[in-house]
């Protein structure tokens, strides 16, 4: 009995090195991405803010469903403003930074997202006030940036730029309303590239998003090729009458995937969903 | 004596890593194959899970993928010298997965002619780098890319390749399997390597598109070939019975995760819920089914 309990408590310590290296590595945010975007500011640490949901294991690196839950809702004195997603160890780890409103409702969002290696993925929640609250979900997945281009890329060339909205769940005045937003883009990381033929010449990406109702920003988000191909977004609206929902969507291309130095402004694409109750 | 049964034994562990015969059968005359095994690549197998083979004419030899690591490659070529002397002209790799294509640097010499389908170039372009990264760490296989040699001859719907009193009809498909699936058909046996636009027993993989391959089953389907020769499975003789797993497999994809689509479901349910029930009946489900799904549904929500 005694012997057993020993050789578990070994086995224990023999494991924990690893399971701590692997889950709870915050080496490149504390040497790295900390300094980057919050110099100097302090974050706290919670999930009564935000929450990230995240497939433990990945299916398909290069298209990791994630959603953002917020705790709290939307008010004019009280909102989330922003939210910043990382994944922590991606060569390029920014995703996204995403705007709310008060006319969000609810600071939810769903999306797709690429990842490189075992990583956390930190979400920052910066609150009108200026407070910053922080949430991590590991994830185990390998491979998401440098993947191959969706299975036919050619279809996917074609479609670029088709957008479409769905609201599944039908339409409420004056209460949250979930919609999607689909945005036909390859969104290319630059990291596929083959030196010699060069077939992918660059990065080509989705770089802004802003969705509207009646003019009124909704969700204004600045997205980086760790977007899975095919943009896919899920948010909520609080509309307060009948209206027009409208997205604008610009694109870029940069010389290397990993800086944003010298990069050229692509198109822009516009998608309306007329909102009848 | 002694000394001559340790020079033995030397010379032996010193072989030990060089490349075996690679078992072949005939499958038809002229037309050998290799049987694949079902399961993931990985560092015991080295990535040889495939089938592979050739087929001789009277002048030269078509190889028809070269296995999923060089060492397959040079297996391969063992057992082409064991079955005919006559010369190696054209080497077909099917498509660009991993498993079909590792083997090709054992037939770079003169006078053999790489064939695939005319987007197979790219394909191992992009995905050339990363490939070559994760052999070393998932199959335990050193790659460079020198390993990854695209086609010579690019293949835009139909070719006739000469192998001498043999032709070999070669027809690119629009995406399915991948996007540059490519089908071999030898008319003096009424074979047809159709590689993997057909998995048996091994969950089929979507890397393509699910439509697409729906539709060139459709068309497949139609010619009542004698032999079939899939990339995973045992060779078929019943076509187009034996390839009824597959296509049932893949219209039930395509009529669930439409359904969920149009419900309103999300991608992150449809993986939890679209296609369990075929569990029971396919080796490997549960590697490659999600991936599948998920595959699948990024296509389907953009029809129409």
């Amino acid at each position: 009995m005694k012997k057993q309990k020993t050789r578990s408590w070994l086995l224990a310590l023999l494991l924990m090195p690893a399971l701590a290296l692997a889950e709870g590595d915050e080496t490149e945010w504390t040497s790295k991405i900390k300094n980057q975007y919050f110099a100097g500011k302090s974050i706290e640490e919670s999930n009564d803010i935000i929450e990230i949901e995240a497939p433990y294991r990945a299916e398909d690196p290069a298209l990791v469903p994630i959603k953002i839950v917020s705790k709290i809702p939307q008010t004019k004195d009280s909102y989330i403003k922003k939210v910043l997603v990382l994944v922590d160890k991606n060569p390029f780890p920014y995703v996204g930074e995403f705007e709310f409103a008060p006319e969000s409702g609810k600071a939810d969002l769903a999306m797709r997202v690429r990842v490189n290696t075992y990583s956390n993925i930190s979400a920052i929640a910066e609150m009108n006030d200026g407070k910053l609250v922080m949430t991590k979900k590991f994830v185990k997945a390998s491979g998401g940036c440098s993947a191959p281009i969706g299975a036919d890329l050619d279809a996917a060339m074609q479609r670029l730029g088709k957008m479409k909205f769905r609201l599944d769940e039908g339409v409420k005045i004056g209460e949250p309303n979930l919609a999607q937003l689909l945005i036909s883009h390859p969104n290319i990381t630059g990291m596929q590239m083959d030196q010699v033929t060069r077939f992918v010449k660059k990065s080509h990406f989705v770089k802004e998003v802003r969705v509207s109702f009646n003019d009124k920003p909704i969700l204004t988000a600045k997205t980086d090729i760790a977007i899975s191909a095919d943009p896919n977004f899920r948010f909520y609206f609080v509309p307060d009458k009948a209206g027009v929902l409208k997205a604008e969507v610009s694109d870029t291309s940069c010389e290397s995937p990993t800086s944003r130095d010298a990069c050229t402004a692509g198109n822009s694409y516009s998608e309306t969903y007329t909102l009848n109750p | 004596m002694r000394f001559l049964f340790a020079l033995i034994l030397s010379a032996g562990s010193a072989y030990a890593t060089a490349a075996q015969v690679l078992s072949v059968t005939e499958v038809a005359p002229g037309i050998y194959t290799h049987r694949g095994v079902h399961e993931l690549p990985d560092t015991k197998n080295h990535g040889a899970i495939a089938n592979i083979g050739f087929i001789v004419g009277e002048h030269c030899v078509a190889v028809i993928d070269t296995g999923g690591n060089p060492q397959q490659g040079e297996s391969l070529k063992l057992a082409i010298k064991h079955a005919t002397s006559k010369p190696v002209c054209y080497v077909i790799n099917t498509h660009v997965h991993p498993d079909h294509i590792y083997g090709n640097k054992a037939f770079k010499e003169a006078g053999v002619k790489f064939v695939g389908h005319e987007k197979l170039a790219r394909a191992m372009a992009t995905r050339g780098a990363y490939y070559i990264d994760k052999a070393a760490d998932q199959l335990d296989v050193k790659l460079t890319a020198d390993d990854i040699i695209p086609p010579d001859i690019a293949v835009k719907d139909h070719l006739d390749i000469d192998l001498g009193g043999r032709t070999l009809k070669l027809t690119a498909h629009s995406a399915a399997h991948t996007d540059n699936d490519l089908t071999v058909y030898d008319e003096q046996t009424d074979t047809l390597w159709i590689s993997d636009l057909l998995f048996i027993e091994h969950l089929p993989v979507i890397d393509g598109s699910l439509k697409g391959w729906l539709a060139e089953l459709e068309i497949l389907e139609s010619h009542p070939y004698k032999t079939v020769i899939p990339g995973h499975g045992p060779i078929v003789k019943d076509w187009p019975k034996s390839m009824q797993p597959e296509k049932d497999y893949l219209e039930m994809l395509l009529t669930e995760i439409r359904a969920m689509i149009k419900q309103g479901k999300y991608l992150e349910e449809a993986v939890e819920t679209v296609g369990y029930s075929a569990k029971g009946q396919w080796q490997l489900f549960d590697q490659f089914h999600r991936k599948n799904v998920t595959t699948a549904f990024a296509e389907l929500e953009w029809e129409n």
